[in-house]
């Protein structure tokens, strides 16, 4: 019933948007599960990768050139702020952080709008990228295979950062406990830099790599922002495995659902109930799974924290 | 005897009159314009900021020999702020006209308030169903169009071009709804599939695109207002699908082609949208407008900024009928409802709704003299065309 080519481009389609994700999750996650620290102005170094990327980008004609500037530019603003602002937010609560990194989005969108006005920037591709490739028949956009390959090359180094290295020894042992680490000798203060910086970096690269899909514009990291937080919800806080699973989850369940559902809603619903129903469920499906997973794991399918 | 009284009445009348009428001509004329200024939307209340000054440079900033004031205020596209931006205009400001609105949840949010004032209403852009049909006024008026009307334009040029088969991709919001509903009324073909996406937070299309190849069909109808069309062409292009014709409406626009240009979206050129109007529409105060406002502003107007320029022309004309007195709200609103002026779209007439009896058109993307990329008219659709809602409106028209 299904076309199977059909099916195996969908596949990819959330593959391609789940690696996406896991570039922005990846970062929040080891915020989140080694300083305990909740950042919403995750989304807004995205949207300032993106932005210094495109600047670059349209500026040189150089897309690559684009990505290699907005990476250590947006490590140096991300490493600001967390000496500046978030440093003296990790003993005080949730809530507090909450406040916080709020005003820094509101802050970031009115800093864009001031440098690159209201309108948003347009990201040009080298045309080979703009272009798709037959595989078994089925096209394929070039870039976003270029989008996977990049995802799983971050995935690949962080693996290997966190697993083999001794900084990644220190990582591990911060998301499993922060105080014995210190206790230790080790300088917590400078793993925190690092990992924020870090994350700042992933994000600014996801953000440069979104750009050419959707455009840089304001408030775009706010709107990805919330399926981040369901990855790593269902990840597990802390976890670099668990966000490449759970964004690859939702990334699939997101476009499986954008594309089937409608169909399979038409063989119990009359046509136009089942039109209008189906974008709704299927934005729903990503909350529900969510849901579940809190339910029966609520620490999430890879917890950092159990060892 | 009774006859002389008639007379010596009457001429008493007009001498209590007639000072009177000397000393109503207002000092001032406040118009209130409210747009979008903040935000992604604010490049369009830009465009219509731009295009109301060309209006009033054209006037020499005066109406029948008044002078005329345009306070503009921001609605960030919320119902409530636009509202309480109304309010404020009317209360705080006391302007004597309303005009701009974008959206059409704004405009009806902001509707009574207006009403309740005794104030006029005219409407730069927001085509909704509600205000075209039962909630229609005798001081409401549209230089715009009806959102259904530019889609069903669409409809019938897809009937004449021979496109058996459709897919079609839209926001799934009222307007989104509105334009699906719009194309399905006019469109004979077939249509092969129908997504309706997330609004306005998706703008990953992948999965819509991919159905849209597998479904075969002849060509793809789009409404992708703001920023979601330039990321919907790109990814059009990307996912392989530029032997599939695309058909827009309110996607394709002045405020979108110099971003697409920009990211060198090459595959929009030569596709096919609808309007009531384009920059190259051949009416001398078409060509006077989009002349002077390329010399200001460098780029082309969009059909924002037109009907903006129309709104402040109408207007014009109806201060000029009135002797520069707004007191005169009947003689206003009679000269409202002849449209005697000279709009951007040439001669045109009122529905019983207020709303434009007009012409729309078939716009193709191409690239001017000078390597703009811009919209030109193709071909005539609709003559003096009414939106369907009109007959939902109960005034009668007597003009």
């Amino acid at each position: 019933m299904v076309d199977p080519h059909l099916l195996f481009e969908q596949l990819f389609n959330g593959v391609q948007y789940g690696i996406l994700l896991f570039l922005l999750a990846a970062g929040l996650t080891l915020v989140f599960g080694i300083m305990d620290m909740m950042n919403l102005a995750h989304g807004s170094l995205y949207m300032l990768g993106a932005y210094i990327a495109a600047t670059v980008a349209l500026a040189t004609d150089s897309f690559l050139l684009g990505i290699a500037v907005a990476l250590p530019a947006t490590l140096i603003v991300g490493i600001f702020l967390e000496v500046v602002i978030l440093r003296k937010l990790y003993d005080r609560g949730h809530l507090d952080q909450v406040l916080a990194t709020f005003g820094m989005i509101l802050f970031f969108n009115e800093l864009v709008r001031l440098i690159w006005g209201p309108a948003g920037i347009e990201v040009p591709l080298p045309s080979i990228l703009n272009q798709s490739v037959t595989l078994f028949s089925i096209p394929l956009p070039l870039y976003r295979i270029l989008v996977i390959g990049v995802g799983l090359a971050v995935a690949g180094f962080l693996y290997i950062l966190v697993v083999k290295t001794k900084i990644g020894m220190l990582i591990r042992a911060g998301a499993s406990n922060r105080e014995m680490v210190g206790a230790l000798g080790i300088d917590i203060k400078k793993i925190f830099t690092l990992v924020f910086g870090l994350g700042a970096a992933l994000a600014a690269l996801a953000g440069a790599m979104a750009g050419p899909i959707f455009a840089a514009t304001i408030g775009m990291g706010e709107n990805i922002l919330i399926q981040v937080l369901v990855v790593i919800v269902i990840g597990g806080i802390g976890s670099i495995r668990g966000a490449f699973v759970g964004a690859l989850l939702i990334g699939v369940i997101e476009i499986m659902g954008r594309s089937f559902l409608d169909d399979l809603f038409k063989l119990f619903l009359p046509v136009n109930a089942a039109e209008t129903a189906a974008p709704a469920a299927a934005s729903m499906l990503i909350y529900i799974l969510m849901a579940l997973v809190l339910f029966f794991r609520p620490q999430g399918l890879f917890p950092a924290r159990s060892g | 005897m009774k006859k002389t009284l008639v007379l010596g009445v009457s001429a008493l009348a007009l001498a209590l009159a007639a000072p009177q009428a000397m000393a109503a001509k207002a000092k001032e004329i406040k118009i209130g314009f409210v747009t979008t200024l903040s935000g992604g939307a604010g490049v369009i209340g830009k465009d219509m900021r731009n295009s109301v000054q060309i209006a009033l440079d054209h006037l020499g900033n005066k109406m029948g020999g008044v002078p005329v004031k345009v306070l503009f205020e921001d609605d960030q596209v919320k119902p409530e702020v636009g509202k309480q931006k109304t309010e404020k205009l009317l209360h705080k400001d006391k302007v004597d006209i309303m005009s701009g609105f974008i959206w059409s949840h704004v405009v009806l949010a902001s509707r009574n308030s207006v009403v309740k004032a005794g104030k006029f209403l005219i409407i730069s852009n927001a085509g909704t169903s509600k205000i075209a049909g039962r909630l229609c006024h005798k001081n409401i008026f549209s230089t715009s169009w009806q959102n259904d009307q530019v889609p069903m334009a669409m409809g019938e040029v897809l009937n004449k071009r021979g496109v058996k088969s459709l897919y079609i991709v839209a926001p799934n919001y009222a307007a989104g709804r509105d334009m699906v509903a719009g194309v399905e009324r006019t469109f004979k073909g077939k249509i092969l599939g129908k997504d309706l996406t997330k609004w306005p937070t998706q703008l990953d299309f992948s999965a819509e695109l991919a159905k849209a190849r597998a479904s075969k069909a002849d060509g793809v109808f789009i409404f992708y207002p703001g920023r979601a069309t330039n990321a919907f062409m790109r990814q059009y292009a990307q996912a392989g699908l530029t032997k599939t014709p695309l058909y827009s409406v309110f996607s394709v626009d002045s405020l979108s082609l110099p971003k697409m240009q920009q990211a060198k979206l090459t595959n929009v050129l030569g596709t096919f949208s609808t309007q009531f109007w384009a920059p190259d529409l051949d009416t001398p105060v078409n060509k006077k407008f989009v002349a002077d406002y390329r010399k200001k502003f460098g780029s082309y107007p969009s059909h924002y900024g037109a009907q903006s320029y129309d709104s402040i022309m109408l207007i014009d004309s109806a201060v000029r009928a009135a002797g520069g007195d707004l007191k005169k709200m009947d003689t206003m609103r009679a000269a409202f409802r002849k449209a005697d002026y000279g709009s951007v779209r040439g001669k045109y007439v009122y529905g019983n709704n207020h709303f434009p009896i007009q012409d729309f058109y078939l716009r193709k993307v191409v690239a001017d003299a000078d390597g703009k990329w811009t919209t030109k008219i193709e071909q005539k659709v609709y003559s003096n065309h009414q939106d369907v809602y009109a007959s939902k409106c109960k005034m009668k028209k007597t003009w």
